[in-house]
């Protein structure tokens, strides 16, 4: 069982945790606007890269707070953690 | 045969065993396998598929064929003699290769252990009590863990526990088997607690324990498994590992053999050879090099292979290449040692083949692991490596365990394989109880052999966990039964019990799902219970239904962001219905919200979605509004809620609520009034779930019992009937209103549901609004929720049913597949206001299709089906004020 990195709690048991896929994805300013396909692309399409990956963590069994973390996804080996990220400063 | 002297044997106490039925003795210190072989016994079973018979090769875990079934003190199969601590009184028989459940429950306890520490060590032999003793100076906190009883590896002196016990930093843990090594430190080990005391074992002590160790460094000193070399009909009982026999005589006292015949291929097996010679055996050396050492008392023969034996239920001959018959009643074997780099591997660690040392060593370095003593290389290499001598394929047997040969590598390598993976397992080699301990290494030379590779190019199988078996029952620990998942019960849930309530599980809820009367069959239960909140009052608890408190300036923003309609505009003391969608415009959740002042509210959520809407909302709060000044806090432990429900209903809420003003007028449908009963506050609502007048009682969960007593009294003129969640079920479906996760399944929208109204048109946005625009969701066929009637008025719909289209069927038989459906049936039930069955199901343009006959297979017969609106009990809403 891998150790994550809460940056409030310090490194607690994945179980702990809840995924919430990739960073840095907004919600639309203004959806209305958005034709089908750019709204679908925001609903529904998401990166799926080997390496880095900017990734949203829920502490949800201990502090409760959504940071997003970078992780490898070939190896599983997590970077750094951050607070909450505004959408727009998170790459991808 | 026991040796007079020496070993870590307790000589003064005897203990008596029973192995097939017949009565031997032994000391505290031997295993079941060294009794044996001190009585002489060295055929324990026949093998699985063969059915040859097989006797005891190694000395401990890495045994690959002496499996027993141990019947007394517990039934227990597939164990190794050579793991099983002598008792008084153990029972055990030999295996066929194969054993017998218990038929018996299991009442020893299990349980698990957290452990935190700077450096755990696996393995107490010289090289790891050497890194314990280092880790534990240095003042850290140190772990140690050991398979064996006692520490000091293959030759305990029985000094290393004093060494130990002056470090008291140092956790100490014997017969505890590091089992799997995973990430960022973490190793389960498995700890035996009690088997080996026999009937001393304290009753109070679990059997097995689980240690979960987080390490901050590990160290593996694992030492090393002996290798065979492989030969004709080299899997008789009285063929063992040489150091296996070495073991045997200076942990047990115990020699194996009188007339002894060594095998091996270099220095390896000399030690041994010169111990058992020195311990009275006549020892004869046969070493594959063409040159060899000389060792006193034994006489060494360099330059012979051994291509087969003789023997039938135990070995009598070897046989030497050139024909020769050597008589023996010990045959010894040694390839080699290879590190066991089990647990390096576990942590994705590569073995790399080290051929000065003619063995896989550890290759690499991984962070905060380390790998010491003969685990990180044999301490006597391997300069001749020797994977088997000339002889009949067929019964040249690698894995024995598996009655797998030469011949099965040869079949799987003339099949076109390459890889060791495919091979071990289209041969199945390594996939036994010792997962290839002693056999893994030897089929991958034998298969670079075969296919002419080196065999460090072609590499070994990866080890994974466990290291050695592990019983289920140790993994669960505690968590079984009752343990098994918490269980939440509301605060009325004694009171339930008492009336004979049948509970059902609701996520871990124990929910009441109706009150049988003696005799009484849940569906006339249900019938009754229906009928009389129909016609009478009835009432339900609804505690479990979640409660989420929403307070600050901007919760009005936040609820119409995430609801479909407006919430902001609901006024104070007043109640909405509401209904929640994901991104992409798909139900998750409904429920109703209650304004309790102008920055706070009280949304009431589904009882299975309270966790998820609560997430659902922190998570969209913190990631992508964290402007709003909004604060939630689950409260549905804390309130208390039970709706009461029907025509008699007011007369029950007037009678124990006497402050509270009742009526229609002052008192509407989806308004909340607060008011205090003996200085308790309650709080009411009117809220109904069923179509009926109806009020939702909410106290605090501690007077919960008392209040639900006082309406219970206060409506037994009227015949109150506490109902369950069947019931409540049947009416809310009578009134079409849908269950989110039974009629919905994350591919219907409020639209589906005929929930349009809920829908604001007015918002510029809430999540899901853009996805309602998507062409999919304007698909005309999409499927919407309806009611159907069956037309016998007979047949109960089981919930799950396809619906497919009448036209289809020709004389009442199914066409041939694919059938076309229509739909499905989500809901299902007898109604005892509409005096028939009934159903909803989410079918392919519902809506359009009111009044059309349909069908669904129900039991291979087609049962016609009308299709209804989904509100088939008082349409016009007329019974809601009573």
């Amino acid at each position: 069982m891998q150790l994550i990195e809460c940056p409030w709690c310090g490194p607690r048991e994945e179980v702990e945790f809840h995924y919430g896929g990739q960073a840095g994805v907004a919600y639309p300013d203004e959806p209305a606007a958005l034709t089908d396909e750019d709204w679908a692309r925001y609903v529904f399409f998401r990166a799926n890269p080997k390496g880095s990956f900017h990734e949203r963590w829920s502490h949800s069994a201990g502090c409760r707070r959504w940071f997003t973390a970078v992780r490898d996804t070939a190896t599983y080996r997590f970077a750094r953690s951050a607070d909450v990220l505004p959408p727009a400063a998170a790459t991808t | 045969m026991r040796t007079p002297a020496g070993g870590r044997i307790d000589r003064s106490v005897t203990l008596r065993f029973t192995f097939d039925g017949r009565e031997y003795t032994g000391h505290p210190g031997d295993t079941l396998a060294s009794a044996l072989l001190a009585n002489g016994v060295h055929r324990i079973g026949t093998s699985v598929n063969l059915g040859r018979p097989r006797g005891i090769v190694g000395a401990w875990s890495d045994d690959p064929a002496g499996l027993v079934q141990v019947e007394e003190p517990f039934p227990e199969p597939m164990l190794l003699a050579t793991t099983v601590e002598l008792t008084d009184g153990l029972v055990a028989r030999g295996l066929p290769g194969r054993g017998r459940l218990a038929d018996v429950p299991d009442t020893a306890r299990y349980d698990r252990r957290h452990a935190h520490c700077d450096v755990l060590v696996i393995g107490a032999g010289p090289a790891g009590l050497d890194a314990a003793l280092d880790a534990a100076r240095r003042g850290g906190r140190v772990v140690l863990v050991d398979d064996r009883p006692e520490a000091g590896g293959s030759r305990p002196t029985g000094e290393e526990a004093g060494i130990l016990a002056a470090l008291p930093e140092v956790l100490h843990l014997q017969r505890t088997t590091a089992f799997g090594l995973y990430d960022d430190g973490f190793v389960l080990a498995l700890e035996r607690r009690t088997d080996h005391l026999g009937a001393d074992a304290p009753r109070n002590r679990s059997r097995q324990r689980v240690h979960r160790i987080r390490a901050k460094h590990v160290v593996v000193a694992t030492g090393a498994h002996e290798r065979p070399i492989v030969f004709e009909d080299n899997d008789r009982p009285g063929i063992m590992l040489a150091g296996a026999a070495r073991e045997f005589l200076h942990r047990y006292g115990v020699l194996a053999g009188q007339r002894i015949v060594v095998f091996t291929s270099d220095d390896a097996a000399h030690g041994a050879a010169a111990d058992l010679a020195a311990a009275g055996a006549s020892v004869t050396l046969l070493d594959a090099r063409p040159a060899a050492p000389a060792i006193p008392g034994v006489e060494v023969r360099p330059g012979v292979l051994v291509t087969g034996t003789e023997g039938d239920d135990h070995v009598t001959h070897a046989v030497l290449a050139d024909g020769e018959r050597l008589p023996c009643d010990l045959l010894l074997v040694s390839g080699g040692w290879n590190p066991t780099a089990h647990l390096f591997s576990h942590a994705r660690g590569a073995l790399r083949y080290d051929a000065a040392l003619g063995a896989f060593v550890p290759g690499g370095e991984l962070d905060g692991l380390t790998v010491v003593g003969a685990a990180a290389g044999p301490p006597v290499p391997n300069r001749l490596v020797l994977w088997r001598t000339p002889g009949d394929p067929g019964k040249q047997f690698v894995d024995i365990a598996r009655d797998a040969t030469v011949a099965d590598i040869a079949r799987s390598v003339g099949a076109g394989m390459r890889s060791v993976e495919h091979i071990k397992r289209y041969t199945t080699i390594g996939t036994a109880h010792d997962q290839g301990k002693s056999s893994g290494v030897v089929a991958s030379g034998i298969a670079a052999e075969l296919l002419g590779v080196p065999v460090g190019s072609l590499g070994t199988t990866t080890f994974r966990p466990p290291y050695t078996p592990v019983a289920f029952a140790a993994l669960a620990g505690r968590d079984r039964g009752r343990l098994f998942d918490p269980e939440r019960t509301t605060a009325l849930h004694p009171w339930h019990v008492e009336a004979g309530a049948v509970f059902e599980d609701v996520g871990q809820w124990k929910r009441p799902r109706y009150y049988p009367r003696p005799g009484e069959s849940m569906d006339a239960a249900v019938l009754r219970e229906c009928a009389a909140v129909r016609t009478g009052v009835g009432i339900l608890d609804g505690c479990t239904l979640g409660k989420i408190d929403v307070q600050g300036p901007d919760a009005g923003v936040l609820l119409d962001r995430i609801y479909t309609n407006v919430m902001s505009s609901l006024a104070v003391g007043r109640v909405r219905y509401g209904v929640m969608c994901g991104v992409d415009g798909m139900v998750i959740d409904d429920g109703t919200v209650l304004r309790l002042a102008e920055d706070r509210f009280m949304v009431v959520t589904t009882t299975g979605g309270a966790a998820k809407v609560l997430d659902w909302m922190e998570e969209w709060l913190q990631t992508e509004w964290p402007g709003l000044r909004v604060h939630l806090a689950s409260v549905t432990e804390q309130w208390a809620v039970f709706p009461v429900v029907g025509p008699r209903s007011r007369d029950v809420v007037a009678a124990v609520l006497p402050d509270l003003d009742v009526s229609a007028a002052a008192f509407p449908f989806m308004a909340w009034r607060d008011t205090t009963v003996d200085g308790v506050p309650v709080r009411v609502a009117r809220i109904s779930f069923s179509g009926e007048l109806a009020f939702e009682v909410n106290v605090s969960s501690w007077y919960a019992d008392g209040l639900w007593r006082r309406l219970l009294a206060a409506g037994k003129p009227c015949g109150i009937t506490p109902y369950g969640t069947e019931t409540m079920h049947v009416l809310r479906a009578e009134k079409g209103y849908p269950i989110i996760g039974q009629d919905t399944d994350g591919t219907v929208t409020p639209h589906d549901l005929g929930l349009a109204w809920a829908v604001s048109k007015k918002k510029v946005d809430f999540l899901g609004k853009r996805s309602f625009a998507r062409p999919s969701n304007l698909d005309p066929l999409r499927k919407q929720l309806v009611g159907l009637l069956p037309v016998d008025a007979r047949t109960r719909l089981p919930e799950g049913s396809q619906i497919i289209e009448a036209g289809d069927v020709r004389d009442g038989v199914l066409p041939a597949p694919p059938v076309p459906m229509l739909g499905h049936v989500t809901s299902s039930y007898h109604s005892v206001e509409l005096g028939r069955p009934f159903a909803l199901a989410l079918m392919k343009a519902g809506r359009a299709r009111i009044g059309d006959v349909v069908h669904v297979p129900v039991d291979g017969t087609l049962v016609p089906v009308e299709v209804a609106g989904s509100v088939l009990v008082d349409p016009e809403g007329t019974r809601r004020d009573g």
